[in-house]
């Protein structure tokens, strides 16, 4: 599990990337990710990256299927966007981001 | 029958299968589902697919050690629970004792954005947890086609199935999954592409507003499996799929005999009854006392002790034990005993299968010796005179299978043909009793007579059928010279008789009476001329003995008179 962690007092988006081993998909996702983020939502988020293969018993909880899978749990409502993460636009509707000026 | 060429020459020589534990699958598939393969059974709303799979789940669990997953799509694991615990299953304990895992796939379209390239590893490593937790030998997926309600790209999924049910079968876990029937395929999605090793088909068919549930084995690789549609039931205990449909004409015939608890009827049956496991038919017109005779029949049986069903489609169990009360037959002993059980249902209640499933199912649980099926004719409502037949052929082939006594009744039409009862069943059945109307005099009569009994030797005599307070009794027809006399007719004519009978009774007593006249006459005649010899023989005998005194006394007075002479010298 690997932890980007940023103080801030404001809205903090607490996103969960689900990913099953290192496989090149996930790895393009999470830096998919971590790109967009620092972009538009810089200091106002966290991301936890859950490995499957390492913790299956916690693909119940979120309701995972689709490998790679996001899941933005706050601010609500319940978001999850699967796939790599490629098209910017379609994540940042998901995450419910307006992009920065 | 459809047997499909096997996968490969190196395949076992039999194809390792899994129980399902349902009644009937098992002897249709020959032993159940393939081992370690998927199966797909599919079928329209509500035709009973998840409880299909989670019976084969709760068995497996509890029958075979072979614990398992149900991934629900649809519902929830408490909804399952409660939803199956009709069944008697309690999926909480058993999910308790690490027997069943629920796993409950939520798939919220409003809540998922596609963005690239994606695969299905979350679900294959839920699964495999899953699997891996309890040990699963059986997995559910019900229903799969979710999938395609929630994620958008047809590719992406289509590859991912395919890849999912190899990986099932590399796990070795037996596996049902569950589609919906689509418009022209079997399943909306096409899932039959990916499960090719054995499909199910499960069907809920109305026909003239009555429902019937249908089982069809639609492919089966590497099994030999029965091809026909079978009609299933969904009851508190479950799925039975009863397959009814031998026609093999091979059972055991017994001779030991069975009383109709009619006397004079065994009577007419060579004297001991109907064989046992025969069937019977006791057809009439309205009010000829059918039921009487059935009520009759189970009354002897029970009384002999053999367990018993009454499978009424006119009358409640209440009214037949009242009724049957009326002319001294007491049932409602039999039932408190717990020999005889009534079954009564509308025959509208039902489609046609249905009846005959349950009349199966109950036969087989409380294991009767006799039944009565009262009247078969009400079945013609639900089904036509063909289907009708055909159900009760393959009853009775069940019942001569299961050495079980049968005594239908039906309702025969007052008309010319009225020989015939209108279900065509006469040519099946082995003994034909036939209750008739007979009309003389402004009254009617019952008679009755034996139409046909195989194998025995029977009277060809009709019988008046009478219902008397004490039961049924068959009197003598009284056959004069205006032909058959019955009812008061016959009783006219048994009045007449009595009356010549006092008559001439009265003119052989008169006779006696003189003959002991004559009789007594001689003998005092006897007695008054034996009297008369004695008093001759006395009177003989008098004289004689004076003589014989007079002879002595001279004697001695002579003696004397020599001795006193001699005395004086």
């Amino acid at each position: 599990m690997e932890e980007v962690k940023e103080e801030v007092k404001e809205e903090v988006w607490e996103l969960r990337l689900y990913v099953a081993g290192k496989t090149a998909r996930s790895v393009a996702a999470l830096a998919n990710l971590k790109k967009y983020c620092e972009e538009h939502l810089k200091d106002k988020y966290v991301i936890e990256v859950i490995d499957l293969l390492v913790h299956p018993q916690l693909a119940e909880g979120d309701q995972i299927l689709a490998i790679p899978t996001l899941v933005k749990k706050v601010p609500e409502p319940i978001r999850k966007i699967i796939g790599d993460l490629s098209n910017e636009e379609k994540v940042l509707v998901g995450l419910n981001i307006r992009p920065a000026k | 029958m459809s047997l499909e060429p096997s996968e490969s020459s190196k395949m076992p020589s039999r194809l390792p299968k899994s129980n399902t534990g349902i009644r009937g699958l098992d002897e249709i598939t020959a032993g159940g589902l393939p081992s370690g393969r998927p199966t797909l059974v599919c079928g329209s709303a509500g035709s009973g697919k998840t409880l299909f799979s989670m019976e084969f789940l709760v068995h497996g669990a509890t029958k075979y050690k072979e614990p398992g997953v149900f991934v629900a799509f649809e519902e929830k694991a408490e909804e399952l629970a409660v939803n199956v615990a009709s069944l008697g299953f309690n999926l909480n304990q058993l999910q308790h004792d690490g027997q069943i895992r629920v796993d409950h796939v939520r798939i919220e379209r409003s809540e998922i954005e596609e963005t690239g390239e994606y695969n299905l590893d979350g679900l294959f490593i839920r699964l495999a947890y899953a699997i891996d937790s309890i040990g699963a030998k059986r997995v559910v997926l019900d229903t799969i086609e979710s999938l395609f309600s929630g994620l958008t790209n047809q590719a992406v999924l289509r590859a991912e199935l395919r890849r999912l049910f190899e990986w099932l079968k590399e796990k070795k876990v037996t596996t049902i999954i569950t589609g919906e029937k689509g418009e022209a395929s079997l399943t909306r999605q096409g899932l039959e592409e990916y499960v090719s090793d054995c499909v199910i088909l499960l069907d809920h068919r109305v026909e003239n507003k009555i429902s019937t549930r249908i089982l069809r084995i639609v492919k089966y690789r590497g099994s030999v499996h029965g091809t026909n549609e079978y009609p299933f039931l969904i009851d508190e205990e479950g799925i039975s799929v009863l397959p009814v449909t031998s026609l093999q004409l091979n059972h055991p015939v017994s001779s030991e005999r069975i009383s109709s608890g009619i006397p004079a009827l065994d009577k007419m049956l060579g004297g001991e009854g109907f064989f046992k496991a025969s069937s019977i038919l006791v057809s009439g017109t309205a009010g000829t006392g059918k039921t009487s005779i059935a009520g009759s029949f189970i009354d002897r049986a029970c009384t002999d002790g053999m367990r018993a069903i009454y499978f009424a489609f006119e009358e409640s169990p209440h009214q037949i034990v009242r009724n049957m009360r009326s002319i001294n037959i007491d049932l409602q002993a039999h039932v408190d005993s717990g020999l005889l059980l009534f079954s009564a249902s509308r025959p509208t209640l039902n489609g046609l299968e249905m009846h005959l499933l349950n009349i199966v199912k109950l036969v087989e649980k409380f294991q009767p010796s006799v039944i009565v099926l009262d009247p078969i004719s009400n079945l013609v409502t639900v089904g036509s005179n063909s289907e009708v037949r055909s159900l009760l052929t393959r009853l009775i082939d069940f019942l001569q299978s299961q050495q079980i006594t049968v005594m239908f009744t039906a309702l025969a039409l007052n008309d010319k043909n009225s020989e015939q009862t209108d279900e065509g069943v006469s040519s099946l059945v082995d003994v034909w009793v036939l209750v008739r109307d007979i009309e003389s005099n402004g009254e009617r009569n019952r008679g009755l007579y034996v139409m046909k009994s195989r194998g025995m030797k029977h009277s060809n005599q009709v019988r008046e059928f009478v219902i008397t307070d004490e039961g049924l009794k068959l009197v003598e027809v009284f056959l004069g010279p205006v032909g058959v006399l019955t009812g008061s007719a016959r009783e006219t004519q048994q009045l007449l008789e009595k009356t010549s009978e006092a008559l001439r009774d009265h003119a052989v007593s008169r006779k006696d009476r003189e003959i002991e006249r004559k009789r007594l006459v001689l003998e005092s005649k006897i007695a008054t001329l034996k009297e008369e010899f004695e008093s001759l023989q006395e009177e003989l005998n008098k004289s004689y003995i004076e003589d014989e005194l007079k002879k002595s006394i001279m004697e001695d007075n002579r003696k004397e008179l020599t001795r006193k002479r001699d005395n004086l010298l």
